[in-house]
């Protein structure tokens, strides 16, 4: 099966060539965007944590614990004096059940699968762009994704860095 | 682990398709009230196989009270697990949970250790169907087919001759039975000594499926396996 799970789409600030997606397991990706220092403050804790599950067990969590376990730190955190303000995608391949699984997360601690998602200003061309489209061909989607919103957005970034998860684990991809 | 050797046996087998366990309940007795194993709770008469989590039944043996509080810290386990990961525990780690407690009751003074072995029999993503033991001292290891209590060393013995590797739960049923009815005190089993489940994944919705059986339907699984009372006390009960 062709797994067709693209986790992907940075903004580019005072770096042109910082990666936002964190490669959490063989078969899992995280993009983040949000509140800068949270977000990284926070995605290595995630990341930290996915590993240690992973060094106990011998096995790394499914994606869809692993988005239910991020979720609640989110909900957690959001309770607490100072909330990481940080939104989420999470992409991933499942090996026990062999299929891909795409999570939208936000800081709020909401979740859903979704067949496609976007965080930020970027997200409102390429939200409208995926309602209408064939899903089939992913990385052409997500060409046009980008394309839209380079052509519509007053502020929109200039470098993207594309991740792919599929059965065979993770990999950069140029479009 | 004295305790254990001499309660009630309880065996498992690891099918290619389920797992099945059985187990001799000791506390019998026409005045025992059983009213409640007849159509109440999840089956089962909740002497010695209890629904751990909806993915794993536990097969207890030793003392009764220990194995309660311990049922009672497994279940915990699993919800605690299900909350953080929306999840069914995986089976290893609920073993691991309890041999992690019962472990600690060994390297400090003054409390006792937990008098009870248990056997899980279980189903997760990751490795399917498994078998696991563990012991007072919080060793645990997997299982093809094992058996604890009473007699424990005859029925392995009989397990391994008669373990193939390909088993399907129909005929993992059939090969407890019988070694159960090898490994008791009593002559011919019925539901007043035996308590019977089985772990199995429904083919509609792919989600495991624990069965914990009811007494009538335990004496109904002998009859289908031949292995019920053939007697006359059938004449002296209609009298």
């Amino acid at each position: 099966m062709a797994a067709d799970t693209t986790a992907a789409r940075s903004i580019v600030k005072m770096k042109v060539d910082e990666d936002k997606i964190k490669t959490l397991s063989p078969h899992l990706l995280m993009a983040y965007s949000g509140e800068p220092g949270d977000t990284v403050q926070f995605a290595e804790y995630v990341e930290r944590n996915i590993r240690l599950y992973q060094i106990r067990n011998l096995y790394a969590l499914r994606p869809s614990a692993a988005a239910s376990w991020i979720r609640r730190s989110l909900a957690e955190s959001l309770r607490s004096r100072r909330p990481y303000s940080v939104n989420l995608l999470l992409g991933g391949y499942d090996t026990a059940t062999h299929d891909p699984h795409l999570y939208w997360i936000d800081y709020l601690g909401t979740i859903s699968e979704v067949p496609f998602a976007a965080h930020g200003y970027g997200s409102y061309f390429a939200l409208s762009l995926l309602d209408r489209g064939p899903l089939e061909e992913g990385l052409a989607t997500l060409k046009r994704c980008i394309d839209e919103v380079s052509k519509r957005l007053v502020v929109s970034p200039g470098n993207y860095k594309i991740k792919v998860v599929d059965k065979d684990g993770v990999r950069e991809v140029e479009l | 682990m004295e305790a254990i050797s001499h309660a009630g046996t309880v065996l498992g087998v690891l099918a290619k398709d389920g797992v099945v366990l059985a187990a001799e309940k000791k506390v019998t007795g026409k005045l025992l009230d059983l009213s409640s194993a007849k159509d109440g709770g999840y089956g089962g008469s909740g002497e010695k196989i209890y629904l751990l989590n909806s993915n794993v039944i536990g097969g207890v043996a030793g003392l009764t009270a220990d194995a309660n509080s311990l049922v009672n810290y497994a279940r915990t386990a699993a919800q605690r697990h299900l909350i953080m990961y929306n999840e069914d525990i995986p089976v290893e780690l609920l073993a691991q949970r309890l041999c992690d407690m019962k472990q600690g009751y060994t390297q400090f003074g003054g409390l006792r250790p937990f008098g009870v072995s248990l056997l899980y029999a279980g189903y997760d993503p990751h490795y399917h169907f498994q078998l696991y033991h563990s012991d007072p001292s919080g060793n645990y290891s997997g299982w093809k087919a094992t058996c604890i209590g009473a007699n424990n060393g005859t029925a392995q013995s009989l397990l391994k001759q008669e373990y193939k590797d390909d088993i399907v739960v129909k005929d993992a049923i059939g090969l407890v039975l019988r070694t159960m009815s090898k490994t008791m005190d009593s002559t011919t089993l019925t539901s007043e000594k035996l308590e019977f489940a089985v772990l199995t994944v429904d083919p509609v919705t792919k989600q495991p499926k624990a069965k914990i059986y009811r007494p009538a339907e335990i004496d109904a699984l002998l009859v289908s396996e031949g292995l019920a009372k053939k007697d006359e006390d059938t004449e002296m009960k209609a009298a």
